[in-house]
């Protein structure tokens, strides 16, 4: 400390100046690294500069007037602050954490909309079906032009038939794969989004969906294809269609919330909502993964109806009994 | 807020209390720099899937011409895959995975000095952040279809109003952040975040240690040491900073007019003021030690 300065508020800023310093040096490092740069005793040290800048700035708030100074703490305490504060675990312990806890736990949480949502596709399937097996014009109605393909009430049976064993040449299944991932990942996630609109947009997404399930349902009934269009669709349907639902239970969660916030502020609660939907969405991501590559390799190669009725029971039981079978949580 | 002293009121600030009872004061983020922050993002995301587009181009073709012509389908059909997928994890992983890192920011918000915090004061968790930018689906993607659908309704009436309705109800969750007082947009309400300022200062000098100040030989008298409060001197600050001479001259003659200071013999502005500046600070921060806070000239007490 220099004798000659003349101010209180010198002497202070010279005293702790290396401190303010030393935190600063630290949380470059870390922010344009990673902590894992730090050895264990700088990292030990970030916690003790934050709460002396902290005090530093109280410090200097009340006794000093040199404007940039005080900036300067104000910033360099809100940095470390979030350092101090922020999440640390690492990627790999995140990610366990997610599959064991995190994502099965929010889609239980999710029951309630997940069955609305499930009720909702199938009175639409039933509305669909009965509406086309009455009636087979209104099938042109109901299912968007660009998905039938030539599969329409006046198509043939053969025809019909033949869209359901054909393997689609396989060199082209990973790209199938690939673009039905892709798309269908960004329906979900859309239904997400959808939800903050009072729901209303969501359950269009999901009554379009399950018409279009009645009426090919209808359509193949009528050839008496029934069986056979249930095996095609189911082996990867079971995945897919639990995933739309999901992202449906989820954007409902959160238009339901910010409806009816309850005794909350409407803030708190669409925050609270949005945070518990957002596992299921990102799990939904995934399962469609498995939806595409089910949809684009595993259709294409299993023609055996009663294998791919086995495969969309497997997969209806694997995912039943990893969201909803009770287990033992970590208390947190 | 009670104790931002002479500063002027500033509406963008927001009481943040830390676990240890300080208010860190944070500053949200206007709504002109979330927009820049955004725009820079969607150029760096357009640049960014343009060089996929050509990589996975020119990579196709390359290999193409070096195997045997039935390879070549085979080729198209990988980076046709590759491009899929790329697009899917650039239009949802880029700001997803940019703001959990450290700085929890993308590169736009970095530029433009902002970042992503939880408004509740806690961690920023994934949760959070996968919320937020899920929410661009409806605030970016929607009106965007909606815009390209105009030129397709252009030719039908019907279909023109229906692109405006759509325009309009979709504009309603792109402008939120216009319509609350957090600057909150659709993703932060939901998620329970904000975007606030956080401007990496860096620790001038104290102008009390500037060569000026050390000159010494000014004597001013109590009565001329406390002609200003905060206020002036904060101003006063920012004119030694900004060492403009013509600034500094005229702030110069102002303050001798007011205490009726007689210049000696080759007096400088910057001297005068940086002596001025040492004693109106020095004389100010002794009433704050005895708990007094003298706003402005015109606080007297």
């Amino acid at each position: 400390v220099r004798g000659d300065l003349q101010l209180k508020s010198q002497r202070f800023r010279a005293e702790r100046e290396w401190d303010w310093r030393r935190l600063e040096g630290l949380l470059a490092r870390v922010e344009s690294r990673s902590a894992a740069s730090l050895t264990d005793e700088e990292l030990l040290a970030i916690p003790v500069l934050y709460r002396a800048t902290l005090s530093s700035l109280s410090v200097a708030r009340a006794t000093s007037l040199d404007h940039s100074l005080i900036d300067y703490l104000e910033s360099l305490s809100t940095r470390a602050y979030f350092f101090v504060y922020g999440a640390r675990a690492g990627l790999r312990q995140r990610l366990a954490r997610f599959f064991t806890e995190t994502w099965p736990m929010a889609v239980r949480g999710l029951w309630r909309e997940t069955l609305a949502a499930f009720l909702i596709t199938a009175a639409a399937a039933l509305v669909g079906y009965l509406l086309v097996a009455g009636d087979s014009g209104w099938f042109g109605g109901l299912v968007p032009g660009g998905l039938t393909e030539g599969r329409d009430p006046t198509a043939t049976t053969a025809f019909l038939k033949s869209v359901l064993y054909s393997s689609g040449g396989k060199s082209g299944l990973a790209l199938l794969a690939a673009f039905l991932f892709s798309h269908n990942a960004q329906i979900a996630i859309f239904c997400f989004a959808l939800g903050f609109a009072f729901c209303v947009p969501t359950v269009f997404l999901l009554v379009e969906n399950g018409l279009t399930l009645g009426a090919f349902f209808a359509l193949y009934a009528s050839r008496g294809l029934a069986f056979q269009l249930g095996g095609w669709l189911f082996i990867h349907g079971v995945t897919e269609l639990f995933a739309i639902m999901l992202g449906g239970a989820a954007g409902f969660r959160i238009g339901w919330r910010v409806a009816f916030p309850g005794d909350r502020s409407r803030l708190d609660a669409a925050a609270e909502a949005g945070r518990s939907a957002a596992p299921v969405i990102a799990g939904v991501v995934l399962m469609l993964i498995v939806a595409g590559l089910l949809e684009g390799f595993a259709r294409q190669l299993i023609t055996d109806d009663l294998a791919r009725y086995a495969i969309a029971g497997a997969t209806l039981t694997i995912w039943l009994g990893y969201f909803y079978l009770p287990r033992r949580t970590r208390p947190s | 807020m009670t104790t931002a002293g002479a500063r002027q009121p500033q509406p963008e600030l927001r009481q943040f209390v830390t676990p240890e009872g300080v208010d860190l004061r944070l500053r949200i983020g206007a709504a002109g720099e979330r927009a820049a922050a955004f725009l820079l993002d969607a150029v760096f995301l357009v640049l960014a899937l343009t060089a996929l587009t050509l990589l996975t181009l020119f990579s196709a073709g390359a290999l193409a011409a070096l195997g045997a012509p039935d390879l070549r389908n085979g080729l198209g059909s990988v980076m046709l895959i590759v491009w899929l997928l790329g697009a899917f994890v650039l239009r949802n992983g880029y700001f997803v995975l940019f703001e959990l890192s450290p700085r929890a920011a993308t590169p736009g918000k970095r530029i433009m000095a902002l970042r992503v915090a939880a408004r509740d004061g806690g961690r920023l968790t994934a949760e959070a952040v996968f919320a937020r930018n899920a929410m661009r689906e409806i605030e970016v993607f929607l009106p965007l279809t909606f815009i390209l659908g105009s030129s397709a309704g252009a030719t039908d009436p019907i279909g023109g109003w229906l692109v405006l309705l759509g325009l309009l109800w979709t504009g309603g969750f792109a402008l939120f952040p216009l319509f609350n007082r957090d600057r909150l947009r659709v993703g932060d309400f939901v998620a329970g975040t904000w975007v606030v300022k956080a401007p990496r200062e860096r620790l001038s000098i104290d102008l009390l240690d500037a060569q000026e100040a050390q000159g010494g030989g000014f004597a001013f008298s109590p009565e001329q040491a406390s002609a200003y409060g905060i206020k002036e001197l904060h101003v006063l600050e920012d004119v030694l900073r900004r060492r403009d001479k013509k600034t500094m001259g005229a702030v110069a003659d102002r303050i001798r007019a007011k205490i009726a200071w007689r210049p000696r013999d080759g007096e400088t502005d910057a001297a005068f003021l940086a002596a001025y500046y040492g004693a109106l600070r020095g004389r100010l921060e002794t009433q704050l030690l005895f708990g007094r806070r003298r706003k402005d000239k015109f606080d007297l007490g």
